[in-house]
């Protein structure tokens, strides 16, 4: 499989990373590259095979549903570009 | 008093605790040092003053003789760790200024045990790389240079800046990561030992998330002892790392010196690749007879699956780094560039922030999770990776203690000379250190030889599943007959 130039553009806007007209050609052929190179593991018999969910056998630990933390607020907001009392700020979204 | 850079950490320790000098002492030694290597840029910050104020404590708790298991041993921490208080990057761009409220757990576990922080150390940007040439701060040199040649040459990556400072004695140990190779590949580029251990066995808390099925931290160090003392004091359980085991952390230095006779070693076929360089063809028979020489079993063995480890893994990691590095979004942290709507801004933000290497693995696991291909790649890569972890498991079932394989496919190269056509060029680094992430398995990287350039090469050993203390047992005895090798000093 290879993706085309429509293809690069729409897995851009769905990465959320702009990419210029100029640049999606050479997107395109080293993303397809990548392609070209994983399309080997076509030739893998893989019918009745699990995926692989956990790398090592053991239970999903699970923690209490208690509250083990908060009231860092601060902390939270500290390096944020630009927050205003303890919320962060981004462009309007609702009109 | 001789050189106190020159020194392995479990040399130093034996110093400190005699008095024949304080932590403070070691710390000024490799502060100078660092200071004088700047041109290698292996550190992306260095923290002197607070270098010295540790090293002051610890000298105090070591008078009082409640120094811990690493008292005043000055280490180097790879960017990737969040450092309280420290500018933590993952020398990406899109991290900016990110000044830590918290610290990892490992590098707590590191100042628990005693040891001083020089500074943070340079490496690939999210750790995506394997020559260190993708960090926001430039490449990192390595100390060792062809002979006759003054060609700078990449340390390796992503653990570059670690194993760059440890090899050219800026620090006595230093952390790293593994999510391909990351630890292992720098470790043999550079003629020093590198170990990712099982996975589960460190906390990933607080360390900057690539790909979390694969990411896996352990120390870089200048011998297998202090590989061993380093790990100890970094591995362990976490409640805040769901995926973090608790089982006891061995005393992995007991493990040293600990006799092979019986070890049954594996010697896989598949890892004799056509072209690969008769030096390290002869390397690796050399380090199966050392091992033979110490008793141990040589053993033929085939791991079938092993072509596709890194067609799967350049599914899996990009996948979960995609999904990862969706919080890079200009809001909560780091940088952000504006836009006329929260759309926009996220994907300016994105697109100055993210480098190239960066950039292109974040589109190739979104397009591998998009919609109408999951199945075709992103299923088809999780189930091959069920078959090469079985792989494995079958030939530890026949009773295999651990496999001997070369660390790299060929030794350190010039910056800037590959990947810059096809970036698969630079993946094949990997090749043979990527099925141990994908299998979720310990293994060591010692350097065992030079190349007729007179540049290192290492060997890897691969462990079972939380067997680390054979991968030490085994990797002394390559040291032993290897010797150590020390970069001459042109910096």
């Amino acid at each position: 499989m290879s993706v085309d130039a429509a293809t690069v553009r729409r897995i851009a806007h769905l990465a959320r990373i702009a990419v210029s007209e100029g640049e999606v050609p050479h997107l395109q052929s080293e993303l397809n590259a990548m392609l070209a190179f994983v399309e080997q593991l076509s030739e893998v018999n893989v019918e009745g095979v699990e995926p692989m969910t956990s790398v090592t056998p053991m239970q999903m630990k699970k923690r209490l549903d208690v509250v083990n933390d908060g009231e860092i607020a601060d902390d939270i907001v500290a390096n944020a570009p630009a927050t205003e009392s303890h919320f962060f700020l981004v462009p309007k979204v609702v009109e | 008093m001789t050189d106190l850079t020159s020194l392995t950490l479990a040399e130093a320790r034996k110093g400190l605790a005699a008095k024949t000098f304080t932590s403070l002492e070691l710390t000024d030694a490799h502060l100078n040092a660092i200071e004088a290597a700047r041109v290698l840029n292996a550190f992306v910050m260095e923290t002197p003053d607070q270098a010295r104020a540790m090293a002051k404590a610890v000298d105090e708790k070591i008078a009082k003789g409640e120094g811990g298991p690493l008292a005043g041993i000055p280490l180097g921490i790879k960017d990737l760790f969040a450092t309280k208080g420290v500018r933590t990057t993952a020398c990406s761009k899109i991290l900016g200024n990110f000044v830590p409220t918290y610290e990892s757990t490992i590098t707590s576990q590191l100042w628990r045990d005693g040891a001083v922080m020089l500074g943070k150390l340079n490496n690939d940007e999210f750790a995506m790389g394997s020559a260190n040439e993708t960090s926001c701060f430039g490449p990192v040199g390595n100390p060792w240079r062809r002979e006759g040649s003054n060609t700078t040459l990449v340390p390796g990556g992503s653990s570059g800046g670690s194993a760059s400072a440890v090899s050219a004695l800026l620090c006595m140990g230093a952390t790293a990561t593994d999510t391909g190779g990351s630890i292992r590949q720098p470790a043999a580029f550079t003629a020093t030992v590198g170990i990712k251990p099982t996975y589960g066995r460190c906390s990933r808390w607080g360390i900057v998330a690539f790909a979390s099925s694969l990411d896996q931290a352990g120390p870089i160090a200048r011998s297998v002892r202090d590989s061993a003392m380093l790990l100890r004091s970094m591995a362990g359980h976490d409640p805040k790392d769901t995926t973090s085991v608790d089982t006891p952390v061995p005393d992995y230095e007991a493990a040293i010196g600990k006799s092979v006779k019986g070890m049954k070693i594996g010697i896989p076929k598949e890892y004799r690749l056509d072209g690969m360089p008769a030096e390290i063809e002869k390397l690796w028979s050399e380090g199966a007879a050392w091992l033979k020489a110490a008793g141990a079993e040589l053993v033929d063995i085939s791991l079938p699956h092993t072509k596709y480890a890194l067609p799967a893994y350049y599914i899996v990691a990009p996948a979960e780094a995609s999904s990862n590095l969706a919080r890079y979004d200009g809001v909560r942290y780091g940088l952000r560039e504006q836009g006329r709507n929260i759309n926009e801004l996220y994907e300016n933000t994105r697109a100055e922030g993210f480098g190239a290497e960066v950039r292109r693995r974040v589109m190739i696991g979104t397009y591998v999770l998009s919609a109408g291909y999951y199945d075709a790649y992103y299923l088809r890569a999780q189930k091959v990776r069920t078959l090469i972890k079985k792989d494995f498991e079958d030939c530890f079932a026949k009773g295999v203690n651990a496999i001997l394989t070369p660390a790299t496919p060929s030794a350190a190269f010039g910056i800037g000379e590959k990947g810059g056509a096809d970036p698969v060029e630079m993946y094949l680094n990997d090749i043979f250190t990527v099925t141990v992430n994908m299998a979720g398995l310990p293994g060591i990287a010692v350097p065992a030889g030079k190349d007729a350039q007179g540049l290192p090469l290492g060997l890897q050993l691969i462990g079972r599943p939380f067997d680390e203390e054979t991968l030490f047992s085994l990797g002394e005895v390559i040291e032993q007959a290897a010797g150590r090798f020390t970069p001459a000093k042109w910096w």
